[in-house]
């Protein structure tokens, strides 16, 4: 067991590695230029000095060769120093640091949301004796994962916001500016998990060890909750880590519709002014959230269903 | 590389159009309530009402709101009110009237300004604007350098400020600079309290520092929103200014709304009061029905194309005239721009002071561009796009702004046989192929309330943006550095604009503007001289 988790945290860091490296060579290649941006007033970037440009690239190591900039920003990364902002100065762990708990909170309660609201979709879509009612309900998934987050959002602001003056459409103020964006962010994966879970329900349901239970006269509802959905939730809860990089990527737009702080408005700040500081511990950050994920899930895993093993090591096949 | 940059430009702009037809179908339903009326802006139906707090929406937070390092439209807004400034600037004439300063002298080569401070005013904190403290704030904005890029660009030249008693100073320059007077009334050079200056430039973009304006900084959230309180001691307004004592509002919350759709929404709704970003196609339901509109052209260089002349296309003058005459600027405006915008007049948008009025040169004249291009050998191929010498007359212009007007000169420029390419990027790619100079024209504007700044851009001893020798045009701008006449110095600039225009130097399309929508409910928030937001005189119906 040790030596799994200690073999998975060396290929966590190695993915930690790469997605800083390549994230660092692509910021690189863009055409831009962040020094003329960190001056630039307002877009009007004519107006500023060469001079006092080469002051700035000069004052952010930017004049030094790619591969010195490189093995620079590594070894600060390493020790969670991505150094300052090219936009406001201020260091940019700690930018992140700041905008990292509203993220927490909205990708949280979106989270709760998706996994209850697809669940109840998921068994509603079995439960119904009508077979017509059951279609339309296991149709519903797919509709839901077809809609675009900014659309989801857009007609919500309009409609319960803009319209009917029901909830605020922007900020973060109080339990009520989260409503909105956590509804919105929450459709897309909480359909998706809907779709997996309704149609491993109906797999299910029809295991020898249903029949028994029927069998044994458990009602309807009792089989579905009691025997059926307890197997049927392991495939679903392998969707568990990709439902959490959805949801960071769902933030990036969620944020910005409702202008919301976060990790996704700062996303999309830093990479428009080429913050390259910014967006390189955010991308650390990233890849260190979907790592975890990813290594809770698989080690969680087991412990739901005795009858799965780990992945044999390549030395246990041969044997 | 660059596909996933344009696909998160072009959704919100899907977005946009979605929500703006929901919008307008909900304008229509509930149909017309309340007659707005356009003079609400003016405040002259009404006895100004002290108290309450202004909700208005920014697009964007750029990190930095200290005055004499932004230069982003949003912070500017913010940043302006927090601080006074040794003079103003008339909106209405463009004249340089008393702020912090009484009463000035300038040199007769424009390298030596003297300023008479007024009594009794003081920083937020309560020191007094002495004139050590002015002489603290401009060493610091040249110690500031590249992060307070335009400041440092006024100062161009500083020698140093000597002080000759609390309420005297002098800024010397080592060379004439006309253009400092008016630079006095920015918010580059609005003043902080000495205190400030010893801040890191961080600790003042964050808004930790202590201004001398109406307001100052509550507090600031980043991304979120900034909340500006009134000075209540406050009592040294400018001469432009049409109140004394303390500003009206009690607070200003600018609430950051980067979506343009959720702007319109909101304001529509009533959960903000006002905003000067509204898209052109959202405006007109904010025209009467409860809201009104107030415009205001930006001074300074109106948009226009830029010819780089060390490029074989653009070093062709009958090229470059051919093009500013083959473009119908009135056109531009009736069909994508809004009733309250202005082709451009000038090289400067009228709102600039002193700008001269250009329009004949400027007037819509394909056969003449035709006969030019004609004559310089161009001659129209299969395709229609004339060439020379097996060269197409074709170009790509890159550029981040509002791509509808250039669209039109694109169509315009085909009839004459021109091939304008456009290359709508985000400003960062746009900002790298500027630098690495390859192009034949380039494309922006420039928001500056000085004339000056035709120098500073064209000159062939100054930016040189032409990329091109020294010829007459150049010693003409360069004398209106040092001109401190004001007729002097408009015919010098005149003359030189005319110039620009007739070689084919500058081609100027349409002028940039700022436009004010709100709610009823906010009476008095104008434009300064540089067309930046004024809180000051601004107030808002008790709710």
């Amino acid at each position: 067991m040790a030596r799994y988790v200690a073999r998975r945290a060396a290929q966590g860091l190695f993915v930690l590695w790469a997605a800083f490296t390549i994230a660092f060579f692509v910021l690189y290649l863009l055409p831009s230029d962040p020094a003329a941006l960190a001056a630039g007033s307002g877009g009007e970037v004519a107006s500023v000095d060469p001079a006092l440009l080469d002051d700035l690239r000069a004052r952010y190591g930017l004049d030094r060769p790619v591969l010195v900039q490189y093995a620079d920003a590594l070894r600060g990364a390493v020790r969670l120093d991505f150094g300052p902002s090219y936009q406001s100065g201020a260091p940019a762990g700690s930018l992140v640091a700041q905008a990292l708990p509203q993220t927490l909170l909205l990708t949280g309660v979106a989270l709760t949301l998706a996994v209850l609201g697809g669940t109840a979709l998921a068994v509603a879509s079995v439960l119904p004796r009508s077979r017509w009612l059951r279609q339309v309900l296991s149709a519903l998934p797919a509709v839901g994962v077809a809609l675009p987050t900014f659309f989801i959002g857009l007609v919500l602001l309009q409609w319960l916001s803009f319209r009917a003056g029901l909830l605020p459409a922007i900020g973060n103020a109080g339990w009520q500016s989260l409503v909105l964006p956590a509804v919105t962010l929450a459709i897309p994966p909480g359909a998706q998990l809907a779709q997996v879970l309704s149609r491993s329900l109906r797999g299910t349901l029809g295991e020898p060890y249903v029949e028994t239970a029927r069998a044994k006269g458990a009602g309807r509802l009792r089989v579905q909750l009691g025997h059926a959905l307890r197997n049927a939730a392991i495939p679903a809860f392998t969707m568990l880590g990709v439902m959490v990089g959805g949801l960071l990527g769902g933030a990036v737009v969620t944020e910005t519709v409702f202008s919301r702080v976060g990790l996704g408005r700062l996303t999309v700040q830093s990479v428009n002014t080429q913050d390259v500081p910014v967006v390189l511990a955010i991308v650390v950050l990233s890849a260190l959230v979907f790592v975890v994920t990813t290594l809770v899930v698989d080690l969680v895993y087991p412990l739901l269903d005795p009858r799965i093993e780990r992945a044999p090591t390549r030395k246990a096949v041969a044997a | 590389m660059t596909t996933p940059t344009r696909r998160r430009g072009a959704r919100p702009a899907a977005a946009a159009t979605l929500a703006t037809t929901a919008l307008l179908l909900a304008a229509c339903s509930s149909g017309a309530s309340g007659g707005g009326s356009g003079d609400a802006s003016t405040g002259a139906d009404a006895e100004p009402v002290a108290g309450g707090d202004l909700r208005f929406a920014i697009t964007v937070d750029s990190r930095c709101i200290d005055p004499q390092q932004v230069g982003n439209n949003d912070a500017i807004a913010v940043a302006r009110q927090t601080v006074a400034s040794l003079t103003a600037q008339d909106p209405d004439t463009g004249e340089i009237v008393p702020w912090l300063a009484e009463s000035w002298e300038v040199s007769d080569d424009a390298s030596s300004y003297t300023f008479h401070l007024r009594e009794g005013a003081t920083y937020a904190d309560g020191t007094p604007i002495d004139a050590e403290s002015v002489k603290t704030n401009f060493d610091a904005i040249v110690a500031l350098g590249a992060t307070a890029s335009l400041g440092s660009q006024y100062l161009v030249g500083y020698e140093g400020t000597t002080v000759a008693d609390p309420q005297t100073l002098t800024v010397d320059f080592a060379q004439p600079s006309a253009q400092f007077l008016q630079a006095t009334s920015t918010f580059s050079l609005g003043l902080l309290s000495p205190a400030s200056a010893e801040l890191t430039p961080e600790e003042r973009c964050a808004g930790d520092y202590v201004g001398s304006g109406p307001f100052q900084v509550e507090s600031y959230t980043q991304d979120q929103e900034i909340v500006l309180a009134k000075v209540d001691g406050y009592d040294w307004p400018s001469e432009a200014d049409e109140h004394t004592g303390a500003a009206y509002l009690d607070t200003v919350t600018f609430q950051v709304i980067p979506e343009s759709s959720v702007r319109a929404g909101s304001l529509a709704s009533g959960q903000i009061d006002a905003t000067a970003a509204i898209a052109a196609v959202d405006q007109p339901q904010f025209d009467g029905n409860g809201f009104w509109l107030q415009q205001r052209a930006n001074p300074g260089v109106a948009y226009q194309l830029f010819p780089k002349e060390s490029s074989p296309l653009a070093s062709d003058e009958a090229v470059r005239v051919a093009i500013s005459k083959g473009i119908d600027r009135q056109q531009i405006v009736d069909t994508v721009l809004t009733e309250r915008d202005q082709a451009a007049t000038g090289v400067l948008s009228h709102s600039t002071p002193l700008a001269a009025d250009l329009g004949d040169l400027l007037a819509y004249d394909p056969d003449g561009a035709e006969q030019l291009l004609d004559d310089a050998g161009w001659v129209e191929g299969d395709d229609g796009i004339r060439e020379k010498d097996g060269q197409k007359l074709s170009t790509t212009v890159t550029f981040w702004q509002d791509p509808a007007p250039l669209e039109l000169v694109q169509q315009q420029l085909r009839q004459i046989g021109v091939d304008l390419q456009l290359q709508h990027v985000e400003i960062a790619e746009s900002t790298a192929i500027k630098e690495s100079g390859d192009f034949d024209f380039d494309y922006y504007n420039l928001t500056r309330s000085d004339p000056d700044v035709l120098r500073l851009i064209f000159s062939a001893n100054a930016r040189n943006i032409n990329d091109r020798p020294a010829e007459e045009v150049d010693d003409l701008l360069d004398r209106s550095a040092a001109a401190t006449d004001p007729d002097e110095r408009a015919g010098l600039i005149e003359e030189a604009s005319r110039l620009l225009v007739e070689r084919g130097h500058a081609i100027p399309v349409y002028e940039l503007s700022t436009t004010i929508a709100a709610a009823d409910r906010v009476h008095g928030l104008t434009f300064e001289g540089s067309s930046r937001l004024d809180f000051y005189g601004a107030w808002v119906d008790p709710s």
